[in-house]
């Protein structure tokens, strides 16, 4: 099955990661960050191979991986965005940017995802980018001085960019 | 570069990396910090290299703080500043200034009421009523430079602090400067030092606390990627005077650029030897890691943040024991706020009694301020302490922005508290803000105006709290949570006075029985919002209404009869149908249909809807 191919390779490159760390516990959380970057969350089997080659046992390894906000044990979409709702972000209102976002890529409840994978969007506590509040920040990078227009403007020239990659640099 | 294995060649090298920045002659250093980026400051400096090169060295510059005017562009020695620049205007500057000697009058930065402009950062109030000693060398030097950093006094006070002084004179020196931690608790950094140097062990740690969580607040931010090399050699400096061998720099996932840069400059040390074994001849070895958060708040707490290099879940523990006894793997460990250590150098390169001189008595030196929310200058500061509010607002801050009506300033983040008009003049100093039931916090100012409602602020602190809280205590776990559901029922409407009895009942119920600062400060932003504003909590609960207009729920929307055209546009965009009237007639809001999402306000191109 495809799918246990990929969950083979999976393995090997992470026991790589491993090998490279060490098996300290002090380890597990650079250990998880890098798996994450590499496949924008952490699956379940491969938290139970990280378990079982640290020797930690897999509660453990599941706490960690549930304790910090920086870990998904869903896939996430190819674009994250994070709206800053810090304390100077909030007082110049990004609360009506995050709705605008939400509502321009579909989701509604308590979905982050959008349904073709392409973006989640949440908030964050604080980018420390105060000076030009309010801001977000797209896979890291950030966007300053936002207004929901602006927002929805940013996430139209991406949805260009995925329909149409040739029209972008 | 060669390996510096004595203070003679440190000082040597020193010399030589001087005379280099001085035959330079023209610099143009164009800020990168995380602000000036944002605004397009990379295009600027590309656009920099490719047109200024053979007029002048082109120099990237860590954040000056005056992020509000970014991308800044400074040209030294001309003593020219200019603000928002866009790379449109590079082969003007490059031309006009840079070739011609001439200011471009378009591109300074004017003054926002009096619109005058000024030439250089010496004049504009901004900078000229701060004094930097912890940002000394943001946005002057490259980040990325050691030699830059050398050149200017960089890893003299380490060679000091090796070759001159033992490690009990570090400690006694900086025991005398009265230096008090800048993260917020501000506990005298010389007896931290003391207790971890007599504590037994040969094993010891240096932790530098880069995970500032404090929503409102990035100077550890700016100091980490603006003059990384500081930060290294006062944690050096610390494990000297401790006897540690190893430090840990904990830096929060949310700076992926702070990472990144003092990763470099440790490498930097590490291939001359400013870090490693036998550190500059001596018998002192020293080495650093750098550790990444993974977004948790709580481990701004020194002992979760110790758990969390030890790769566990970042939940705070009982003390005593203190870290300095048994910490990170259980060995003595001292941990400092990333600027606290940033001043350590400056300290034991000057002498305790130059920083005595700064400031006031019982907290002297300088405290770096984080300066956001509704003011004209935002940005980045670096006082006295003893400066008052008033003068951090309205000199360095430039009053408020729009010439709205200062209300609050929120000082220390979700810690801490609030500081109303009748506090303006208060000392922005340890002792006199704890007087005042303040505390300093680490720096984060947010300036409210009249437009903020401060029952908001305290429900959005305790949102902030309660997502935060790691759960291991009951008050805080628990405590957060039903404090957090009144304060939504007051911003609803809902709320009763007796819901407000018991918010203040649990506050201090929180604030006496949780385990760490996480949940003992919590119900600070209530408390002080409950003893300043009371007026506007009873407005919520009794008469239903928000003064600041803010609260969706208690908001209502009028169409004003002298204002509306009856152009229709308003009932079109209202997405629920509540809004009636016929062409060119006044329209009408049914309340009762109303959502309160604001599309008519919107819409509307006469003004004539309005909340009340």
């Amino acid at each position: 099955m495809a799918l246990l191919e990929t969950t083979h390779r999976d393995f090997a490159n992470v026991s790589k990661i491993i090998g490279r760390h060490g098996k300290g516990q002090q380890e597990l959380v650079p250990i998880l960050q890098e798996v994450q970057a590499e496949y924008r969350y952490l699956p379940e089997e491969i938290l139970s191979h990280i378990s079982t080659a640290m020797g930690i046992p897999p509660a453990t390894v599941y706490g960690v991986a549930t304790f910090y906000a920086q870990f998904s044990l869903e896939p996430k979409g190819k674009y994250v965005i994070r709206v800053c709702d810090g304390t100077a972000c909030h007082v110049r209102h990004s609360m009506p940017i995050y709705e605008a976002i939400r509502k321009k890529t579909g989701l509604r409840g308590k979905r982050i995802t959008s349904a073709d994978g392409l973006f989640t969007v949440e908030t964050v506590a604080c980018v420390g980018a105060c000076g030009l509040a309010p801001v977000i920040t797209i896979n890291d990078e950030v966007y300053a001085q936002m207004t929901p227009e602006a927002a929805e403007m940013i996430i139209d020239a991406l949805m260009n960019r995925e329909v149409n990659p040739v029209e972008t640099h | 570069m060669k390996r510096i294995s004595s203070r003679e060649e440190l000082l040597d090298y020193a010399r030589q990396c001087e005379a280099r920045m001085k035959a330079v002659g023209r610099r143009v250093l164009i800020c990168v910090g995380t602000g000036c980026l944002a605004n397009g400051a990379d295009e600027v400096l590309r656009e920099f290299e490719r047109l200024g090169a053979d007029v002048a060295a082109i120099t990237k510059g860590g954040c000056d703080g005056f992020c509000e005017a970014g991308p800044l562009v400074r040209i030294v020695p001309d003593n020219v500043l200019y603000v928002k620049v866009k790379a449109s205007d590079v082969p003007a500057i490059v031309e006009r200034t840079l070739k011609q000697g001439e200011a471009i009058e378009e591109l300074l930065y004017h003054h926002p009421v009096t619109n005058e402009a000024y030439h250089g950062e010496a004049e504009i109030p901004f900078y000229s009523s701060q004094t930097r000693v912890t940002l000394c060398n943001c946005g002057i030097i490259d980040p990325d430079e050691l030699d830059q950093y050398i050149a200017r006094d960089g890893y003299k006070a380490l060679a000091r602090a090796v070759c001159d002084l033992t490690p009990d004179d570090v400690v006694e020196e900086i025991l005398d400067s009265g230096l008090r931690g800048r993260g917020g608790g501000g506990f005298p950094t010389g007896r931290k030092w003391m207790f971890a140097r007599t504590a037994p062990g040969d094993v010891k740690y240096v932790v530098c606390n880069g995970d500032e969580g404090d929503p409102g607040a990035f100077m550890d931010r700016a100091v980490m990627e603006g003059d990384p090399h500081r930060v290294l050699e006062g944690l050096a400096i610390a494990g000297r005077a401790i006897g540690a061998s190893h430090g840990y720099i904990y830096v929060r996932a949310e700076y992926p650029m702070a990472v990144g840069r003092l990763k470099r400059a440790v490498e930097q040390c590490r291939r001359v030897g400013l870090l490693g074994e036998r550190i500059l001849g001596t018998n002192f070895s020293f080495d650093v890691t750098i550790k990444e958060g993974a977004g948790a708040f709580v481990c701004g707490e020194e002992t979760a943040l110790l758990a969390s290099i030890e790769g566990k879940r970042g939940m705070p523990k009982p003390r005593p024991p203190f870290p300095a006894q048994e910490g990170l793997f259980g060995k003595p460990t001292v941990i400092n706020n990333v600027e606290t250590l940033a001043t350590v150098p400056s300290i034991i390169l000057r002498g305790p009694a130059w920083f005595q001189s700064i400031g006031v008595e019982g907290s002297p030196g300088t405290k770096t301020f984080a300066i956001t929310g509704q003011v004209a200058n935002t940005g980045l500061i670096e006082i006295p302490t003893g400066k008052t509010l008033r003068e951090v607002v309205y000199d360095i801050g430039g009053g408020i922005r729009g010439g709205g009506e200062f209300k609050a300033a929120q000082i220390g983040g979700p810690s801490g508290s609030c500081l109303p008009t009748e506090l303006l003049d208060i000392k922005l100093d340890y002792d006199s803000l704890t007087r005042a039931g303040a505390m300093m916090g680490s720096g984060g100012l947010v300036i409210m105006d009249s437009g903020t409602c401060m029952v908001e602020v305290a429900r959005f602190f305790m949102s902030f709290a309660q997502k935060e809280s790691c759960g291991k205590c009951v008050p805080c776990r628990e405590g957060t949570h039903r404090m957090l559901e009144i304060l939504e029922k007051i911003v609803g409407g809902t709320a009763t006075m007796d819901d407000l009895h018991i918010l203040e009942t649990l506050a201090s119920v929180v604030k006496e029985s949780s385990l760490c600062g996480l949940g003992r400060t919590a119900p600070n932003p209530v408390m002080a919002t409950m003893k300043y504003f009371m007026d506007e909590y009873v407005a919520h609960i009794v008469e239903k209404r928000c003064p600041a207009g803010v609260c969706k729920a208690l908001k209502r929307y009028e169409i004003s009869e002298s204002k509306c055209r009856g152009c229709t546009r308003c009932a079109q965009a209202c997405p629920v149908g509540a809004i009636s009237g016929e062409v060119r007639q006044v329209h009408v809001i049914d309340v009762a249909k109303c959502t309160r999402c604001g599309a008519c306000v919107a819409t509307c191109k006469f003004k004539a809807i309005a909340a009340v």
